[in-house]
């Protein structure tokens, strides 16, 4: 089965003349369990059509269907349901300075009906996988630029998503931390078999895909 | 049960100690502004029927262009005793008010008292120390002192308690016999009671007797109120203004709050109050939420709604409220206390008043919530990509 499956999708910014076209005719299939590197240079529209598989705008034209929903036309309560189900990792961690490493990961959680004792701990077991168990109570303030990120990875996994989309969460990252945040995403994603698509431009970690496509000018192509 | 959920709004605020610090001292003035300026006009309103109430009478008549307590017209005490005559009247009492002048006994300075002039054996005025005091005040120029008057009249307490004291009022020699206590308002500093004799004796030629101020009328105890008042209504010449005791009172807060400018400048005082709170309090929520704009859009985006982070602001703002309202209250009350000392104004905190405050406080904070919300809605996902 896809995870995520798209088709003729067109998207425009801007109203009249001003109106440009950023994404033309994409076709994509992503299976189950894929891990999928996007690349393109700035402006291709990669990050536009992120936020439309993230469910974070509305599509305009063509179908978009995720995990067997087609969000096409969706309303916007619809979407924000959807968004439930994708794990998401930022360029920028976008932690909550006021709540503890273990809070923020417990945030996604808040919308289930899991209890707190039981998000608490679940929060604990995912810090602990991404080696940040010594740093539970801390504040985001108090962590490296990696740890943060690794927080962000297990906040967008602790509620075991589907699809986890990232865009470029290597970015702000060392060679080393950059390196050691992909491959716990890899080995995070076999372990709880979900999807992966990451926008990156970075070069150091493109061989942790099973496939790899290219945006340009609004299209695919490879 | 409820679910156990992470406070956010409180993690949000206790994070920024400095910023809540602000808040809550921002509320905190609001409030008590609006207690003072609340308490002020109460005080001023309470203060001005202080003379109202210990007169000892359910109907009360005055002339026809009577205002208020300084601003009295005379009418003539036959009005009063044709009253004796209708049913269910037991018995009436002329009464006498004017402003005297009174020689401070320590400095000889000239101030203004409020003096009340009535027939000792009547026993019109409803206070134990004046009842105490009848046979004194049947001697001529005798006179009580209001022991709630301001300092400017000198310290008569102090001097009646240590011996016998004279001073002059309308440059003629009177003898303090007795003290009680009403204390001050807005148009009036201090009281002067003594009997009808010794008031018509104060003012020599200048008033005469059989012209009063006030009428009071006492009925049986079986008699029906609204029914006499309207028997008089209708049956007395219309020189003459009837009223129950509310409304003798309504009339007297009437004047201050529609004739005189005080009861809107208090009320104006209050709104003020309210408009810095929401002000003070919209600043901190709106930057509060501007700083913390691409973490609510990552909230967005892991799947939350938009009412879910409106309850997020509305909580900050009531927690605000709640905690802001604490340091207000405390120091109203001893602003109260302060006041009360310095202008003997009865300013007296009510249940009522502060539940009424600690609304207003919750009103603001949540418009001030829902003004800074606004910019909630720019917290758009897509743009965090």
């Amino acid at each position: 089965m896809n995870a995520i499956s798209i088709q003729n999708l067109d998207h425009y910014y801007g109203q009249g003349h001003l109106k440009k076209q950023v994404l033309s005719n994409i076709n994509l299939e992503i299976k189950s369990g894929e891990i999928v590197i996007m690349t393109g240079p700035s402006g291709s529209g990669k990050t536009t059509l992120l936020s439309l598989i993230g469910c974070l705008r509305s599509t305009q034209s063509g179908s978009l269907n995720i995990l067997g929903q087609e969000l096409s036309n969706a309303s916007k309560p619809q979407l924000v349901q959807a968004r439930q189900q994708l794990g998401y990792i930022f360029q920028a961690h976008n932690l909550l300075d006021c709540l503890t490493v273990r809070e923020n990961v417990m945030m996604p959680l808040e919308l289930s009906n899991i209890p707190y004792a039981t998000a608490s701990v679940l929060s604990e077991k995912m810090l602990t996988s991404v080696g940040l168990g010594q740093r539970i109570d801390y504040y985001p303030e108090d962590l490296s630029g990696g740890q943060k990120q690794r927080v962000a990875i297990a906040r967008a996994l602790v509620t075991n998503p589907k699809i986890v989309l990232a865009d470029e969460p290597t970015a702000a990252l060392d060679k080393k931390s950059g390196r050691d945040v992909v491959e716990l995403m890899q080995q995070l994603a076999k372990e709880q078999s979900c999807t992966i698509l990451l926008v990156t431009h970075d070069n150091r970690i493109l061989d942790i895909a099973d496939r790899i496509i290219e945006l340009e000018d609004g299209k695919l192509t490879k | 049960m409820l679910k156990r959920r992470i406070p956010l709004a409180w993690k949000q605020l206790t994070k920024e100690r400095g910023r809540m610090m602000v808040a809550i001292a921002g509320i905190a003035f609001a409030d008590v502004l609006m207690f003072l300026q609340m308490g002020f006009r109460s005080a001023l309103f309470n203060g001005a029927v202080q003379v109202h109430n210990v007169l000892d009478g359910d109907i009360f008549l005055v002339s026809d262009r009577y205002k208020a307590l300084i601003s009295l017209d005379r009418f003539t005490e036959r009005r009063l005793y044709q009253a004796l005559g209708f049913a269910g009247v037991e018995s009436v009492s002329p009464v006498y008010l004017s402003p005297v002048q009174w020689k401070n006994p320590e400095n000889q300075q000239v101030w203004n008292l409020y003096a009340i002039g009535v027939n000792p054996a009547d026993q019109t005025i409803l206070l134990p120390e004046i009842r105490a005091k009848t046979a004194q005040l049947k001697q001529p120029d005798t006179v009580l002192f209001d022991a709630g008057a301001r300092k400017e009249f000198g310290r008569v307490p102090q001097l009646f308690e240590s011996g016998n004291l004279t001073t002059e009022v309308e440059n003629r020699r009177v003898d303090v016999v007795g003290l009680f206590k009403l204390g001050t308002s807005f148009g009036i500093n201090g009281h002067l009671i003594t009997s009808d004799l010794n008031f018509l004796r104060m003012f020599r030629e200048r008033r005469q007797k059989g012209l009063i101020d006030v009428g009071v009328v006492r009925l049986k105890p079986d008699a029906n109120l609204d029914q006499v008042l309207q028997n008089l209504r209708s049956n007395l010449p219309n020189d003459v203004r009837i009223m129950s005791k509310s409304e003798f009172m309504n009339q007297e807060k009437n004047f201050w709050n529609t004739s005189t400018p005080v009861g809107y400048v208090f009320d104006l005082g209050a709104v003020i109050g309210f408009i810095v709170g929401a002000v003070v309090v919209y600043q901190i929520l709106y930057s509060d939420v501007s700083d913390h704009l691409p973490e609510y859009a990552t909230l967005k985006a892991i799947g939350f709604n938009d009412r879910y982070l409106l309850s997020v602001v509305f909580q900050e703002a009531l927690i605000l409220a709640c905690i802001g309202f604490l340091p207000g209250f405390a120091i109203s009350l001893g602003f109260y206390q302060v006041t009360r000392q310095a202008t003997l104004l009865p300013m007296v905190m009510t249940v009522g008043r502060a539940l009424f405050v600690l609304m207003l406080t919750a009103v603001m904070c949540t418009i001030s919530a829902a003004i800074s919300v606004r910019k909630l809605r720019s917290a758009d996902p897509a743009d965090i990509f």
